[in-house]
């Protein structure tokens, strides 16, 4: 127990003293000896930082939303195609999914770039999210093993009822597959607020940037003023770990059914 | 991974239908749920894969008419770039400290937060909580942390009457810099993966060897650990593929400096191709790093059996 107390502590500090600079007046920041407690609390410096990050907060949330609703219609439909339909070509098709899983991201990034440069891709948004919303390998394992563990007697029922395929998969299946569309989207929303590299190649406006490279352009900006930037990186991690303390048992679930064999 | 046997006895077929309708409709629905994704892969994976295998033998920079040169780029990364040899250094440093140190203390903390004690939830949170913040903001805190003269760090090691380095503008301690902070925010996953192996582990096989009289240490090396062998072998390949691609927090602490001392194959292949616009070269170490990755899983999967243990 007591080394479980102290284990936080020395995992805490880093996030701690974050907190505890975004909050200080500038010439506490380096004080030696370091102080923790902020001789005055400055909130000011949060709300410079968030005028400065609105515009960029905007643009993370579109895109978490355009990756989260895209990739968890994709994967859930292909997840049931592999899981419950029959058709010609089903097992290559599966093989395929599998061999890309397995190549580096760096080895398809350049002939991408390429492409997205070929039809005036470059500096929009639709590189961060259209090849992602299209190539969801570890959503449609996940949900394909889910969909599996659903009784077949369901599916018939419906079928007897006179609903087409397309209905029985939206209306009666994916209902019963809730857990893991959470658990991948929760994992989905994370890869997407902290990407770093696919906004720092595809894009080059600054008014369509992302948290992470607002952060990085704020340091630029205000490299002297230490108290703002850690306000303004206290604020880009903020939503995350909400989200994850409201949805931690998803978390855990899609992070532990990543690890067990399909 | 997953089974790719289908079972070819679904013949849960309405007996009112033709026969020969039923299997073109049957394609046809089924290409409809599983099209989007596959065109995906194809068009924005499988063939860009492809012409990065074409690109890489060529001078290309995407803006001149490029020449063939074989493998001409390939002779040249092994040959006149010391620059590549430092780097391939620095990867494969990192990657087996990441991959080693990772599940190592994944393991301690793993075995910590599995016991009955109330609030442990807090804890594990907490552990996982830098894996969820992003690079950037981590590379600020820990960019002041290591600051010589007023960071936190080397204020404490005075206090105690040491004289801490210069961390980050040291080519000499920089890359032990930069895995702590990979540590740190890396040992969330290989904890939660290993605490689901902790608790899957039937009860009375431990009750068991207590019956027989072992102890704590020999109960957990002998029953426990085995048992824990197959989530550890899918750490390693997991850690293993994710440290030797590392880019984000070489790209906001060190920039592969001071003096090369950071430099790892994912950062330089971003320089190469997209500051300095080679893409032909870039593409080669691109390649490189697929084989590498490759063949060290393969040589994981062959040494599977050796230590790996499963129950039936």
């Amino acid at each position: 127990m007591i080394t479980l107390i102290v284990l936080a502590g020395v995992f805490a500090m880093p996030l701690l003293w974050m907190v505890s600079a975004s909050l200080k007046p500038e010439n506490e920041v380096l004080a030696s000896p370091p102080t923790f407690i902020p001789s005055v609390f400055q909130w000011e410096n949060y709300t410079a930082a968030a005028d400065g990050l609105l515009p960029f907060f905007l643009n993370s949330v579109k895109l978490a939303v355009l990756n989260v609703t895209g990739l968890l219609f994709f994967a859930s439909l292909a997840g049931y195609g592999f899981a419950r339909l029959n058709f010609v070509g089903k097992n290559i098709a599966f093989a395929l999914l599998l061999a890309t899983a397995m190549i580096p991201s760096m080895v398809y990034l350049i002939p991408q770039y390429m492409l997205f440069r070929e039809i005036g891709w470059i500096d929009t948004h639709f590189p961060l999210w259209v090849p992602n919303v299209l190539t969801p390998v570890f959503g449609t394992f996940l949900l394909r093993q889910s969909f599996r563990g659903v009784p077949r007697e369901l599916e018939e029922a419906a079928k007897l009822d006179g609903a087409s395929i397309f209905g029985t998969f939206w209306r009666i299946m994916l209902p019963q597959v809730k857990p893991a569309l959470a658990a991948v989207g929760a994992l989905t929303f994370m890869a997407s607020w902290n990407d770093l590299f696919g906004p720092l190649i595809f894009l080059n406006s600054t008014r369509l940037q992302t948290m992470p490279i607002a952060l990085v352009l704020f340091q630029g900006e205000f490299f002297t003023q230490t108290n703002l930037m850690m306000a303004a990186a206290t604020l880009t991690i903020i939503p995350p770990l909400i989200l994850f303390f409201l949805a931690q048992r998803y978390f855990v679930q899609g992070i532990t059914m990543s690890g067990l064999k399909g | 991974m997953a089974n790719t046997q289908v079972s070819a006895s679904a013949a849960d077929v309405s007996p009112t239908r033709s026969r020969k309708e039923k299997p073109r409709r049957q394609n046809l629905a089924g290409w409809m749920f599983v099209g989007p994704v596959i065109f995906g892969v194809l068009a924005f994976q499988i063939v860009p894969v492809i012409a990065s295998l074409g690109v890489s033998m060529t001078n290309w920079t995407g803006l001149n008419e490029p020449d063939f040169l074989g493998l001409g780029n390939f002779v040249a990364l092994f040959t006149t770039d010391t620059r590549f040899y430092s780097t391939l250094l620095n990867t494969a440093i990192f990657t087996v400290a990441m991959v080693v140190l990772s599940i190592a203390i994944g393991l301690a903390l793993a075995v910590l937060c599995n016991q009955r004690i109330r609030g442990v939830g807090v804890f594990r949170t907490l552990y996982y909580s830098p894996a969820i913040t992003n690079v950037v903001a981590i590379g600020f805190v820990w960019f002041w942390l290591y600051e010589p003269n007023n960071g936190l760090i080397n204020s404490v090691l005075r206090g105690v009457g040491i004289t801490g380095p210069a961390w980050l503008s040291d080519p000499s301690t920089a890359l032990i810099a930069v895995i702590i902070v990979a540590l740190w925010q890396g040992v969330g996953y290989p904890m939660v993966i290993l605490l689901a192996g902790l608790q899957s582990i039937d009860k009375s096989l431990l009750e068991a060897a207590t019956v027989d009289g072992a102890s704590n240490w020999r109960r957990f090396w002998r029953v426990t650990f085995p048992l824990l062998t197959p989530s550890i072998f899918f750490l390693t390949i997991m850690q293993f593929i994710s440290s030797f691609q590392v880019f984000g927090i070489i790209y906001v602490m060190t920039s592969g400096g001071p003096n090369n001392a950071t430099s790892v194959l994912i950062f330089e292949i971003y320089q190469v191709a997209f500051a300095q616009g080679r893409l032909g070269y870039a593409s080669a170490m691109g390649w490189v790093l697929f084989l590498i990755v490759g063949l060290v899983t393969v040589f994981q999967w062959k040494m599977e059996k050796r230590w790996v243990h499963y129950d039936n």
